[in-house]
């Protein structure tokens, strides 16, 4: 009877894209009813093993069975009909279409030829109260919230009549309210006899929904564990493969000179609307300035004054005792910035470029890289090379293009290009954003480590732990100045919130020593 | 010449002039909906005016008066026929839409002249005898003042473009066909893990618009030219384009601008029995579609927004 309480099961899975084994021998089992967490690091191989379930690929080798018979999955219908259905990470819905045509694509039910909209409405709507997914049928996806979207895509993959719900990252995108609702749902659907496989990288989340959890890392399945049995830690462990720490180790820093100074600067946004005013701040070298502060204050905006990506309205900006507002990138670069930008898609990375040409990219015109105009492609090559050894850029290859990497190994190209120069001052800003626990701790080791070389580093983060535990000193941002800048050895999350949402100082830590009652139960 | 006479004037050849735009413009939303630029409308419409003409030549006597609309069906099977290529190409080889298009533009006149040069020894057809000639619906032309404007001594082939323009509109919105091209040209991959066949449904696209484009250029050269030659289809096709975009890649959208641009082209024939503008230079009433067109592209079209994935080749993974 154990064949049929498994109602997925994935035996020796392999599959090979050239030389390189995106799943290598995984084995997985799904019990009716539960929800089965899919844990990885990003690039692990999840997303590859999910869309084998659902019939986007074939395995090159291994077996798959659904409710005890073996399947042969080959197209998304073959993964419906066997009442498999996937919620990917970025939503398949055509924003120009309403919930109700979204949901019915692909299975739609005519009357005398014409589509019959009206049923499938009444349909959804059923379907909706029954499990909580709570939708607006003919409103465009377009028009819509993210969390709606999903539910509608849930909903898409319900009404096709699938028991078995892979759910793609499914939190990535939402906010923890969204996070909540979508909780319930998973509950709803187990408690109706469906089975979820949630694919993710976020231990809490696990922790908090998750029946059983499969560990995957580099394509091989590692452990299956008892959620209730297993603390994060251990989790971690089994999905990095070596002992994860949450905290940064780090000795105290010791500040030096002052490598950048910015005085007074004025800067305006795209729409002309002034983000930072009159703001100024001084990193030194040895030493790590984090920038707290909620998003929208003007912490883009500064980062792309001092990088020289756009104007400074009025003020002065120092690098190592050279004024460099308003000069042109190139040259800010070349007065020693380092710069890992927020957005790596957009700025960071020519994304469909290969790796070795976008680990030249800040070097790429002078010697050794070129010579009299001509790149060299073996320098450049064998650069990328060393860079990737260095820094662990997985890869299967420097000439692959950069978009093919997984976003922790993207990132790390970037920091390696960028720290490989020995800027004088490295601005990272949000650096792990994305990222899984493995990359989050490499990457913060590599920002300590050049402070610890006399370089200077300005972080920029919405992520209060990342500040808290990377930072030397924490300036907190508010509506385009400094609100304060505080140790943090000597604040607290609850200061630094208060702090971000416009309290002076005084009053933050007023309010933090002698908290009201109401609070306390707040912060409990 | 008196009120009612000037409108009905004005009215039939704009609808003469608008007849083979709308239906080429249909096509190119067909194609368009399902993510593929056919940019190779023109050439298609040379394909079809001159297969038409062809035909017309050959079988008049047989025929008699169906001619021209047999005509019409021989210009969409040869239309057809091309826009193949125009979906192999990009479809399964993945070739950039512009360029294969550009192909078909290019190759089309050429090869449309060379055989006239083979078939009838001069660089343009004779005449044909059979054309569409004037319609007058009976009952309709009956109504006081609307019958002797609009269904009097008009274009049928306007009226059954407009036809299948609301035909059209039903099979797009209403329809499965219809949702499953319109995911295909918006999110390809959505309607990939829904089990849509992607590839079939852009064929589909292309082909359609290749059948209209053909008949649109078999209307344009057996309702307006009379004969084939190089200058038959002069930019026909991209104003149809225009008049897709125009139109918001909706097939009523697209008649109804199809029909603003033939009464632009018409201009130039009728502005002289206009009051207000016959004293304007023929010159700048015959260049006055092609301004109109540049005028629209820049002033409308700029804001209005097609299928997100037309354009883009689809890769499906294995």
């Amino acid at each position: 009877m154990s064949q049929i309480e498994n109602v997925i099961e994935m035996r020796g899975i392999t599959k090979q894209f050239g030389n390189f084994k995106a799943n290598d021998n995984i084995n997985l089992s799904v019990k009716k009813g539960e929800i089965h967490a899919l844990l990885g690091e990003n690039g692990a191989g999840k997303s590859t093993l999910m869309n084998i379930l659902s019939g986007l690929l074939e395995p090159t080798s291994g077996d798959i069975l659904v409710n005890g018979e073996k399947a042969t999955i080959d197209s998304p219908n073959a993964a419906n009909l066997l009442g498999i259905g996937m919620v990917h990470q970025h939503f398949m819905l055509v924003d120009d279409f309403t919930v109700t045509e979204n949901i019915i694509l692909g299975s739609e039910k005519t009357k005398s030829g014409f589509l019959d909209q009206k049923s499938a409405r009444k349909e959804i709507k059923e379907l909706s109260d029954r499990y909580g997914l709570i939708v607006d049928p003919s409103a465009r996806v377009e028009d819509i919230t993210v969390g709606m979207q999903q539910r509608a895509e849930i909903l898409k993959v319900i009404y096709r009549g699938a028991e078995i719900l892979i759910l793609d990252e499914p939190t990535a995108v939402l906010t923890p309210q969204e996070i909540d609702e979508l909780i319930k749902i998973m509950r709803s659907l187990t408690k109706e006899g469906k089975s979820i496989i949630i694919i993710t990288h976020k231990l809490d989340e696990i922790k908090r929904v998750a029946d059983r959890c499969t560990v995957i890392r580099r394509g091989k399945s590692i452990d299956t564990v008892n959620v209730k049995e297993t603390s994060q830690q251990e989790l971690a462990n089994m999905m990095v493969g070596r002992s994860v720490s949450f905290k940064v180790d780090k000795v105290p820093s010791e500040p030096k000179e002052t490598i950048l100074s910015v005085d007074n600067i004025t800067v305006k946004d795209s729409r002309g609307i002034e983000k930072v005013k009159g703001l100024s701040l001084e990193v030194h070298a040895g030493e790590v300035l984090g920038i707290a502060g909620i998003d929208g204050n003007g912490q883009s905006e500064l980062i792309q004054a001092i990088s020289g990506m756009t104007k400074v309205e009025s003020g002065k900006i120092t690098l190592q005792g050279k004024e460099i507002q308003n000069n042109v990138p190139r040259k800010i670069t070349e007065s020693g910035l380092g710069h890992i930008p927020e957005d790596r898609h957009r700025v960071g990375l020519v994304l469909p470029m290969s790796v070795e040409e976008n680990m030249a990219l800040q070097t790429y015109y002078k010697e050794p890289l070129s010579k009299n105009g001509f790149l060299n492609q073996g320098k450049m090559r064998s650069y990328a090379e060393k860079l990737a050894e260095e820094f662990d850029v997985r890869l299967q290859s420097v000439s692959e293009p950069i978009a093919s990497l997984s976003g922790g190994n993207q990132q790390k190209a970037i920091i390696a290009r960028e720290v490989d120069r020995n800027p004088s001052l490295l601005i990272a800003a949000q650096p792990t954003r994305g990222l899984d626990v493995g990359a989050i701790e490499y990457i913060h080791s590599r920002l300590i480590e050049q402070r610890d070389n006399d370089r200077a580093v300005l972080l920029v983060s919405f992520e209060l732990d990342e500040v808290m535990n990377v930072s030397d000193r924490i300036a907190v941002m508010y509506e385009g100045k400094i609100a304060a800048i505080v140790k943090p050895e000597e604040t607290s999350e609850e200061e630094l919130g208060l702090l971000m949402a416009g309290s002076s100082l005084e009053k933050a830590r007023a309010s933090v020593e002698n908290p009201t009652a109401e609070e306390e139960t707040i912060h409990e | 010449m008196n009120v009612t006479a000037v409108l009905q004037n004005v009215i039939a050849s704009a609808l003469i002039y608008s007849a083979p735009l709308i239906l080429t413009a249909l096509g190119g939303t067909f194609s368009e909906r399902s993510g593929i630029v056919n940019v190779g409308l023109e050439g298609i419409m040379v394909m079809g005016a001159f297969s038409s003409v062809v035909f017309n030549l050959a079988m008049a006597d047989t025929f008699g008066s169906l001619t021209p609309w047999i005509g019409m069906l021989v210009g969409g099977a040869i239309g057809f026929v091309f826009s193949f290529f125009h979906a192999v190409a990009t479809v399964h080889w993945r070739a950039d839409h512009i360029i294969s298009g550009t192909v078909i533009n290019l190759m089309a006149p050429a090869l449309a002249v060379f055989l006239t040069n083979i078939i009838y020894g001069a660089r343009q057809t004779d005449f044909i005898k059979a054309r569409f000639g004037f319609f007058t619906f009976p009952v309709l032309s009956d109504i006081p003042f609307i019958g002797p404007i609009l269904f009097t001594n008009t274009s049928l082939p306007a009226f059954v473009g407009i036809g299948i323009a609301i035909l059209c509109w039903f099979l797009l919105f209403k329809t499965k066909f219809g949702l499953r091209l319109r995911s295909v040209g918006e999110h390809p991959q959505a309607a990939d893990t829904l089990g849509i066949n992607v590839y079939l449904m852009k064929y589909a696209g292309v082909l359609l618009s290749g059948f209209l484009g053909g008949m649109g250029g078999a209307i344009q050269a057996q309702a307006i030219a009379s004969n084939f030659s190089a200058s038959t289809i002069a930019g026909q096709g991209f104003i149809s384009m225009a008049a897709m975009i125009f139109g918001k890649w909706n097939p009523l959208g697209a008649m109804g601008a199809a029909i603003f641009f033939g009464f632009a082209q018409s201009l130039a024939v009728t502005g002289n029995y206009i009051p207000v503008i016959q004293d304007i230079p023929s010159v700048w009433l015959q260049v006055a579609p092609y301004i109109i067109t540049i005028l629209a592209l820049v002033f409308v079209i700029g804001k209005s927004r097609g299928p997100a994935a037309n354009g883009k080749t689809y890769i499906k993974s294995k």
